[in-house]
């Protein structure tokens, strides 16, 4: 092999870098109809539309739509899942009907010749507005006098389970020692920086529709617009072209983009959508809003004994479609402490429904909260035992000649190399250099702190995820290779790119498994036309999964190629070999790739007899072990604190991360760098904050606050690399490892600063007045 | 298309040294007429209040928000967009962003860039802090910004007033 492994720059950015991309809203249709959505301006609300006259008067209007004239061409939809058996999730539509159930639900559409003028029509529709009662408050929406989030519901508990194993009160009465916290994690979102939006087409004549659309799985997309507009899924196409972002925000069932299918097939005419960055904060899923009130019992040899966790989650006014927002609880559950040796847990998740938008999967589902929940507990005990909180978890972390491990969960986890992380970061700290200048700034008078996480994430979900579950989402996927008559290859994967660089990675597969540079390699994804249905992008899947199906297919063509040489070349294909785009043998060059293309393609007479060489071939993987593949880290958080003002400054941050085999580890550094900014931002300013009365504050990024590059750290990041087995490449997954433990490390981080005071906080994201109010310095 | 009502105005301006003298909506943004109208995409509409920087435009050499000005306030200027941009220091920054990864999405790169662009010219020797500050009315959402900070800081490095 010698391309897997390099850090080779992703080929597609050139383009990007030139301003030559083509995104969604880069590409207009003939005729198109620009769509603008009347939405709920309450978080609960009965409504009754009463007049359309005024707005579609206003010159430049088509059409004026509400449920009742998409009904004919659109079914409703109900989130169900096995994986949440008994879950309430009601009914929901592309427009609402009578009742709006979130502040942003769309409940009308305007279709006209501009976007402005569609904006200006929806202001003129006629609504009788009934306001009923809202929740949002999450720690408020179980009491028993809360309104329901829907009407008639009599309870806002959507589902509830108990995640057990082990004898946990025994494990409490043996402990020696018993921590707790209770950690609010407040809602934040995705904001990829290129807004949802939606360029659909309907010909009536041959009842197809084509949609361009910046999501993250081309083919689940497919299979969910046929269902609701009963149009045959072969009659679908789905393009994502370059995706501006997608990190789980773009890969949920939204009603203003099913709307706007509908309407193209309803008036025979492309109708173009795109967020506006209003809406978008408005109406894009929401994720991680969680109150958790979790107990550590740990023994008098400072070994822990177990959890006992309560989560209480909240799912907006919908379990999200088609995966659920439940994931989000129970993986936050199950990575609780996953890097540790314990004998017993209790977990239980309350989902709970509210008048805000739906949550859903958002970049390392749930593992920031479960990740965060542990990490403060383990500081909590290693202070009350004086000791290190290194020390800590070293004598409590999974040790790798304990793995297979099964925790008390049922989760198993295997090749993790927790000790050797811990290693590497601490060489890579300097720990006893750090921690004297730590100490040197502190009787400075400097406010800083240390903060450690450390990490399990369950990932590269296979087939058992939500097929199990009955849920349509396909966690296989295929890649198919053509070896032109150039003697360059095209490939066409149903892994999607959405800047992770996942085809840069399957392009240096594709090279080593048939003998060509990477950039005879053309890859395609992101387009149901021409890619076999697959997965698309999501839980870090495309290295995992999508690169043993470049693999296989690379093989795949090499045999055919080989024995299509030999059979021109009169030898056996055993003495043959590809290698840098030739065709030799221990001589040397035998023919160059382009002289066989061509021969097979335009001189087929010069094969012998019988010989039908397949230039073109597909390899389909499907993971048949390990529902889910584990993969492990440690991160380390220097911050600052300015007691005065009581803004948080992160100085410094360090990951020591193992994804497995990395195929390119410039791209990887990139998505973990990503990632830790990302929960940077969670920990530190992102919020979807609502007044008392359900209405949303964050509409802007000037109120929504996103991580700048002035206040960002340099990030150091290092590997330890430790192949999954069960694989012919051994990666394992890259995507959202930062993203999972840099709030836990932050906020211990902050912790750790505030203890020199006697001070401390538990509510992400940190925000300077928490700090003042912890201080003692704001009431 | 627009409307029989919507008011226009006449503009003259030049667009990456091409002249055009059109018609524009006099609500429609600089970077939205660059996109729909004109048919330049590179530059890309991210908020459309002013915050994120992804619609970098040069207006007569500086660079502006082009979802912060009107088309029609363009009249008279000389607009340059990120597939015009052929000065060495834009070269030099495309190739640069590109070897480091500084980009994922790419959403953000184009308006990034020219923001650079601009830092450079005024500053060829920045610290990465000075970067950092420089670059902080661009949103990334990607990368962390530590890989466009190399960028920069790799373009700096190339520099001839640095060598000097």
């Amino acid at each position: 092999m010698t391309h897997i492994g390099q850090p080779l720059p992703r080929a597609a950015t050139l383009r990007l870098v030139a301003g030559r991309g083509s995104y969604m809203d880069d590409v207009s249709a003939r005729g198109e109809l620009h769509a603008a959505f009347l939405r709920s301006p309450y978080p609960h609300a009965g409504f009754r539309i009463t007049g359309t006259a005024a707005a579609s008067a206003l010159p430049g209007v088509v059409a004026v739509l509400t449920e009742a004239d998409l009904a004919p061409v659109c079914q409703p939809w109900q989130t169900r899942t096995g994986s949440a058996p008994g879950m309430v999730s009601p009914t929901q539509r592309a427009l609402a009907k009578d009742e709006a159930c979130y502040q942003g639900e769309p409940i009308a559409m305007v279709l006209a010749l501009s976007r402005a003028v569609a904006e200006d029509a929806a202001e003129l529709i006629e609504v009788e507005w009934q306001e009923l009662p809202a929740i949002t408050n999450l720690a408020a929406a179980l009491d028993a006098d809360a309104p329901p989030a829907h009407q008639g519901l009599t309870s806002n508990l959507a589902w509830t389970t108990e995640m057990k194993g082990g004898d946990i009160d025994a494990a409490f009465a043996a402990a020696a020692l018993v921590v707790e916290d209770r950690l609010t994690f407040t809602r934040s979102t995705g904001v990829t920086l290129e807004p949802r939006g939606v360029l659909a087409q309907y010909n009536p004549a041959s009842q197809a529709l084509e949609v361009r659309i910046s999501h993250q799985m081309p083919h689940q997309l497919q299979r969910h617009l046929a269902d609701l507009l009963g149009v045959s899924l072969a009659r679908v196409r789905v393009i994502c072209p370059d995706v501006g972002g997608g990190f789980g925000l773009k890969m949920h069932v939204y009603p203003d983009e099913i709307a706007t299918c509908a309407a193209a097939r309803l008036l025979g005419r492309p109708v173009r959508f795109v967020a506006d960055r209003a809406e978008a904060l408005l109406s894009d899923i929401h994720a991680r809003e969680h109150i958790v009130d979790a107990r550590m019992a740990v023994d008098a040899g400072g070994r822990i004994l177990g959890f006992d966790v309560q989560d209480v989650q909240g799912l907006g006014a919908y379990s999200i479609f088609p995966r659920s927002s439940t994931t989000e609880g129970v993986s936050a559950l199950r990575s609780l402490g996953a890097p540790y040796r314990f004998s017993a847990y209790r977990g239980r998740l309350r989902s709970v429904l509210q008048n805000k938008v739906p949550t859903g999967q958002y970049r390392s589902v749930g593992h920031p909260v479960g990740i965060a929940v542990a990490e403060r507990l383990v500081d909590l005990a290693a202070a009350a035992r004086g000791e290190d909180p290194l020390e800590f978890r070293r004598r409590n972390l999974v040790a790798e000649a304990e793995m297979p491990w099964v925790n008390p969960l049922g989760a198993r986890m295997a090749e993790l190399s927790h000790q050797q992380c811990l290693a590497k970061l601490e060489a890579l700290l300097d720990l006893p250099t750090l921690r004297a200048e730590i100490a040197t700034l502190r009787a400075a008078g400097r406010c800083i702190g240390l903060g450690f996480a450390s990490i399990v994430e369950f990932t590269a979900t296979g087939p058992e995820g939500y097929g199990r579950a009955g849920v349509l989402v396909a966690a296989v996927d295929t890649v198919v290779l053509s070896l032109e008559p150039s003697g360059e290859v095209t490939a066409r994967a149903s892994i999607s790119e959405i800047g992770q660089g996942t085809t840069q990675g399957l392009a240096q597969v594709v090279a080593d498994a048939f003998g060509v540079a990477p950039d005879q390699v053309l890859m395609g994804s992101g387009d149901t036309a021409t890619t076999p249905h697959g997965g698309g992008a999501w839980a870090s899947r495309g290295a995992a999964i999508g690169g043993e199906a470049a693999w296989g297919a690379g093989r795949k063509l090499r045999a055919e190629v080989l024995a299509a040489a030999a059979a021109l070349l009169q030898c056996a294909p055993e003495t043959l070999d590809i290698s840098d785009g030739r065709i030799i043998d221990a001589s040397g060059p035998r023919m160059t790739l382009a002289e066989l293309a061509e021969t097979v393609t335009f001189r087929g007479y010069e094969l012998p007899a019988g010989v039908q060489p397949q230039l073109t071939v597909a390899h389909h993987y499907r993971r048949e072990q390990d529902t889910a593949l584990t993969t492990n880290g440690f991160q380390a958080s220097l911050v600052e604190i300015d007691a005065d003002t009581g803004i948080i400054t992160p100085l410094r941050h360090w990951v020591v991360g193992d994804c497995g085999r990395l195929l390119n580890p410039l791209l990887v550094e990139g998505q973990v760098r990503g990632g830790v900014v990302q929960g940077i931002g969670e920990a530190l300013f992102e919020a979807c904050r609502y007044d008392e009365t359900g209405q949303f504050l964050s509409g802007t990024l000037a109120d929504y606050l996103l991580p700048m590059a002035g206040e960002m750290p340099d990030i150091t990041v290092a590997h330890v690399e430790t192949p999954y087995s069960g694989s012919v490449l051994g990666a394992k997954g890259a995507g959202e490892a930062g993203t999972a433990g840099a709030p836990g490390a932050i906020l211990n981080a902050v912790n750790d600063a505030l203890a020199q005071h006697g001070a401390a906080v538990s509510e992400l994201p940190v925000t300077p007045g928490a700090i003042l109010r912890a201080l003692g310095r704001l009431p | 298309m627009l409307p029989p009502d919507e008011p226009t105005a006449g503009i003259t301006c030049s667009v990456n040294g091409q002249d055009i003298r059109t018609q524009v909506p006099l609500r429609r943004s600089l970077v939205d007429w660059l996109r729909h109208d004109v048919g330049l995409t590179g530059s890309h509409v991210g908020c459309e209040h002013g915050v994120c920087g992804a619609c970098h435009v040069r207006v007569d050499g500086q660079v502006v928000r082009g979802c912060l000005m009107l088309a029609v306030q363009a009249d008279g200027a000389r607009i340059e967009t990120i597939e015009g941009a052929a000065d060495p220091l834009t070269l030099a920054l495309q190739d640069a962003f590109f070897r480091h990864a500084a980009l994922q999405c790419g959403f953000c790169t184009p308006g990034m860039i020219l923001q650079a662009a601009e830092l450079l010219a005024a500053n060829p020797t920045p610290s990465r802090a000075e970067v950092r500050e420089a670059l902080s009315g661009n949103y990334c959402r990607c990368t962390g910004y530590q890989p466009i900070v190399d960028a920069v800081m790799a373009v700096s490095a190339d520099m001839p007033a640095r060598q000097a």
